[in-house]
C-alpha cells in the first residue's frame, strides 16, 4: 500500500521512468547478453543500452530504443548505473515467465538517481510486485574503438544458416577462426578440436548472404569461450552482420525482433586471440 | 579412396555410424574393392558389427585397387560430422569422403543447401584387421522379421537391461530378461514375451534351444533397421556360439555378431540337478484363470519344499503341454524363480497362501493343444 502511493507522489523525483506492456520485450533481449552477473545500464533520450563485459576482451551491448517503450521519460542526457543482471532477470520473470497467450507482465522501471535502487513495478493479472535492486557505480565500458572507417570486411547473413553452424561447432576447439576474403573461401568458420579440423564455408553468392563486402583476405582467431555466449543472441536474431577491422577486432551485430515485431539490436565485440596472424 | 554419397543415402550412412557407436568407441574404416566396410567392436570383443556399402550405394566410388588400406578413428568424431541427424535429409545434398594417406586425414565434405559447405578433416590411426569369422547361412536356426516386431518386443525391457534370453521352439520364440542366479528374488522382475512364428517373415528352427546375449548392443541394429525400413535376420546355432543379426538390401549389408553365454552359464544354477523346465506357454491360453494358477504354482523357493504346488504344477503342465518331448522336467515344477509377468503385474503370494486357492477344482479351459515345450 505505501509503495503504490509512493510511486505516485515520487513521480517527479525519478530521473528515469520506462514502461513496457510486455516485460518480455526487455527480458528476452537481456538474456542474450546475460553471460556475466553485472551489467552497465546507460540511458539516453534515444533509449536504453545495457552492457556486459568479460575479461576486457569481450563486450556485449543490447539496445532498446525509446520507441519500444510505452513510456520513456528521462530527465538527464545520460543516466548510468550498474546492477546485478541475474537478479534483474529474475525479477522480470517473477511471475514465472509463462507463455500463456494473452497473459503479459507489465513493467514500470523507475530510477531516482545516483545512490538509489532501481525500482521495478511488475504486474500480471492484477497482481503487482515491487522489486528494488541495489545499484552500483557504473564502470566505464571499454571502448573498442571500432569505427566504420577501419572496417576491412563485412558480411550480412541470415541467422538461420549461421545458427546451424554455431550449434555444430566443435567445442573441443579453443579458438574459432574466422576467414573473410574477396576470394575463395569468402567466409569461413574454422575449428581445431580433438578429432581434427572443421570448416564451414559460406559462398558469397549464397542466398543466405545478404551483403558481401570484403576488401582484404583476413584470418583471425577468437577464443571459443568468449564467443560462445553470442549464440544466445544469434538464436534470437533474424540477421547478423559480421565485421572485422584492420586490427582483427570482431564486431557481431544481431537484428532481433521482439514479441511485437519491433527491432532491437544486440552487438558483440571481441578481441582477436593473441597468437592470431593477419594475412 | 574417394567416394560420394548423395541424397537419402547420406542419412543411411549417418545412421549406420550411429548404430556402430552403440557397439564400440572406434570406427574401423576399410575401403575394399567390393565396397566400403565400416566396423566396430566392443572392448571385451564380445560384440562386433560390420556394415558393407557396395559401390552402387555411392554415386561415385573409387579406391586404390591393389592397395589394402585400413584405419580407425574415434567414432564420436565421425558422429560429429553427421550431427543433427534429423535435418540431415533436408539440408545435405551430398557427402564427399576422401582419404589422404600422406596427411593421415579422412575428409568428409558435406554440400548443404544454400551453398553451405561443411568440411571435416578427421585424423586417423592405422589399424589391424578387424574381421569376425562367421557363417550365418549355415546356422541351425534362421529367422527374419520386420524391425517393428523386434522394436516392439525390446521396448518392454528396461533400457538398463544387459542381457536377454531368446528361446525357440518349432513355432515360437520367447524373449525374456536374463536374471543372474545370485540376484535377490525379491528384487528381480522377470519379463517374458512370446512371439508366434507367423509374426516372422521367415522362421526355421533346426535346433530348439536358448541363447543369452547382450540386448544393449542389439538396440543399435534395431535403430538402423527401423529407420531404413529393412527386415532383420537372426541366425544362431546353440548357446556359446555367436548370434548373428543382419540387415541386407541391394547396396548394403550390416551384420551384428554378438557372443552368447555358453551352455553351463545358461542354465539356472539352482540346486536342482535337472535343467529347469521351460516357462509354461500360458500366454497362448485364453483362460486367464488357469494361467494365474500356473503362475501361483511357480512361486517356489527351492526344489525341496513343496509337495502340493509341484503336483499341481505337474497337473497343469500335463494338461497344457500335450507334446512333451523330453522327460527332463516337471517334477520340480516351473522354474525356480519368482515369476512376475509384465502382463499381470503383481508379485505372486508366497506358497503358504496358496492353500486357499480352489485350485484342485479348477478346470483348465481352452488349452492350447499345440503347446510345445522348449529345450534349455
Amino acid at each position: 500500500m505505501p509503495l503504490s502511493t509512493q510511486s505516485q507522489t515520487n513521480e517527479e523525483f525519478y530521473v528515469l521512468v520506462a514502461t513496457l506492456d510486455n516485460a518480455r520485450n526487455l527480458s528476452n533481449i537481456l538474456k542474450a547478453i546475460a553471460f556475466k552477473d553485472h551489467a552497465i545500464f546507460s540511458a539516453t533520450p534515444n533509449g536504453l543500452k545495457v552492457t556486459v563485459e568479460d575479461s576486457k576482451c569481450l563486450q556485449a551491448n543490447a539496445f532498446i530504443q525509446a520507441e519500444i517503450f510505452q513510456e520513456f521519460t528521462i530527465k538527464e542526457d545520460l543516466v548510468g548505473f550498474q546492477v546485478n543482471l541475474t537478479v534483474l532477470l529474475d525479477c522480470l520473470n517473477i511471475f514465472g515467465g509463462s507463455t500463456v497467450p494473452g497473459v503479459l507482465t507489465a513493467l514500470r522501471m523507475c530510477y531516482v538517481g545516483y545512490g538509489y535502487p532501481l525500482t521495478l513495478f511488475l504486474e500480471e493479472g492484477g497482481v503487482v510486485t515491487v522489486c528494488k535492486i541495489n545499484t552500483q557505480e557504473p564502470e566505464e565500458p571499454i571502448d573498442f574503438d571500432f569505427c566504420s572507417s577501419n572496417v576491412t570486411n563485412k558480411v550480412i547473413l541470415q541467422s538461420e544458416s549461421l545458427k546451424e553452424a554455431f550449434s555444430e561447432l566443435d567445442m573441443t576447439s579453443e579458438v574459432l577462426q574466422i576467414t573473410m576474403s574477396p576470394t575463395q573461401p569468402y567466409f569461413r568458420l574454422s575449428t581445431f578440436g580433438n578429432s581434427g579440423s572443421a570448416h564451414y564455408d559460406y559462398p558469397k553468392d549464397s542466398d543466405m548472404m545478404e551483403l558481401f563486402q570484403c576488401t582484404k583476405t583476413q584470418t583471425n582467431r577468437y577464443k571459443m569461450s568468449l564467443l560462445k555466449p553470442s549464440t544466445k543472441a544469434l538464436a534470437l536474431s533474424c540477421k547478423v552482420s559480421v565485421r572485422t577491422d584492420t586490427r582483427g577486432f570482431l564486431s557481431l551485430q544481431y537484428l532481433v525482433r521482439n514479441d511485437d515485431g519491433q527491432i532491437c539490436f544486440v552487438e558483440y565485440y571481441c578481441c582477436p586471440d593473441e597468437e592470431a596472424e593477419e594475412e | 579412396m574417394d567416394c560420394v554419397v548423395t541424397g537419402g543415402n547420406v542419412k543411411v550412412l549417418a545412421k549406420a555410424v550411429q548404430s556402430l557407436s552403440r557397439i564400440g568407441d572406434e570406427l574401423y574404416v576399410e575401403p575394399q574393392e567390393d565396397g566400403l566396410a565400416l566396423r566396430s567392436v566392443n572392448s571385451s570383443r564380445s560384440a562386433y558389427a560390420c556394415f558393407l556399402f557396395a559401390p552402387l550405394f555411392f554415386s561415385r566410388y573409387t579406391t586404390d585397387s591393389g592397395h589394402c588400406f585400413r584405419c580407425k578413428m574415434a567414432i564420436k568424431s565421425v558422429q560429429a560430422v553427421f550431427r543433427s541427424l534429423a535435418t540431415l535429409e533436408k539440408n545435405v545434398e551430398r557427402c564427399h569422403v576422401k582419404l589422404d594417406e600422406q596427411k593421415s586425414r579422412l575428409t568428409f565434405t558435406l554440400h548443404c543447401k544454400h551453398g553451405l559447405l561443411k568440411t571435416h578433416n578427421l585424423s586417423f590411426q592405422d589399424s589391424e584387421s578387424l574381421q569376425a569369422v562367421f557363417d550365418k547361412d549355415a546356422s541351425a536356426n534362421i529367422f527374419k522379421a520386420q524391425p517393428r516386431l523386434l522394436v516392439d518386443t525390446v521396448v518392454h525391457f528396461p533400457p538398463s537391461l544387459e542381457e536377454v534370453t531368446l528361446t525357440v521352439s518349432e513355432d515360437r520364440m520367447w524373449f525374456k530378461n536374463h536374471v543372474e542366479e545370485d540376484a535377490e528374488p525379491s528384487k528381480s522382475m522377470l519379463t517374458e514375451l512370446c512371439l508366434s512364428s507367423d509374426e516372422f517373415d521367415h522362421f526355421s528352427v533346426q535346433s530348439k534351444n536358448s541363447i543369452t546375449f547382450c540386448l544393449k548392443e542389439l538396440r543399435g541394429l534395431l535403430l538402423f533397421a527401423e529407420s531404413i525400413g529393412l527386415p532383420i535376420s537372426i541366425h544362431f546355432d546353440e548357446p556359446g556360439c555367436p548370434v548373428v543379426l543382419s540387415v541386407t538390401d541391394t547396396v548394403l549389408e550390416g551384420n551384428f555378431v554378438l557372443a552368447t553365454l555358453s551352455d553351463d552359464n545358461n542354465l539356472h544354477k539352482n540346486n536342482s540337478s535337472q535343467p529347469p523346465p521351460p516357462p509354461p506357454d500360458d500366454f497362448m491360453n485364453d483362460d486367464m484363470d488357469s494361467y494365474l494358477i500356473a503362475m501361483d504354482t511357480s512361486v517356489v523357493p527351492g526344489p525341496s519344499s513343496r509337495p502340493e504346488p509341484s503336483r499341481l504344477a505337474a497337473e497343469n503342465h500335463r494338461t497344457h503341454d500335450s507334446d512333451e518331448e523330453d522327460g527332463s522336467e516337471h517334477m520340480d515344477g516351473p522354474p525356480n524363480k519368482k515369476f512376475c509377468s509384465l502382463f499381470f503385474g503383481s508379485v505372486l503370494p508366497p506358497p503358504s497362501q496358496m492353500s486357499t486357492q480352489p485350485i484342485t477344482t479348477q478346470e483348465v479351459l481352452a488349452s492350447d493343444s499345440e503347446d510345445e515345450t522348449q529345450l534349455e
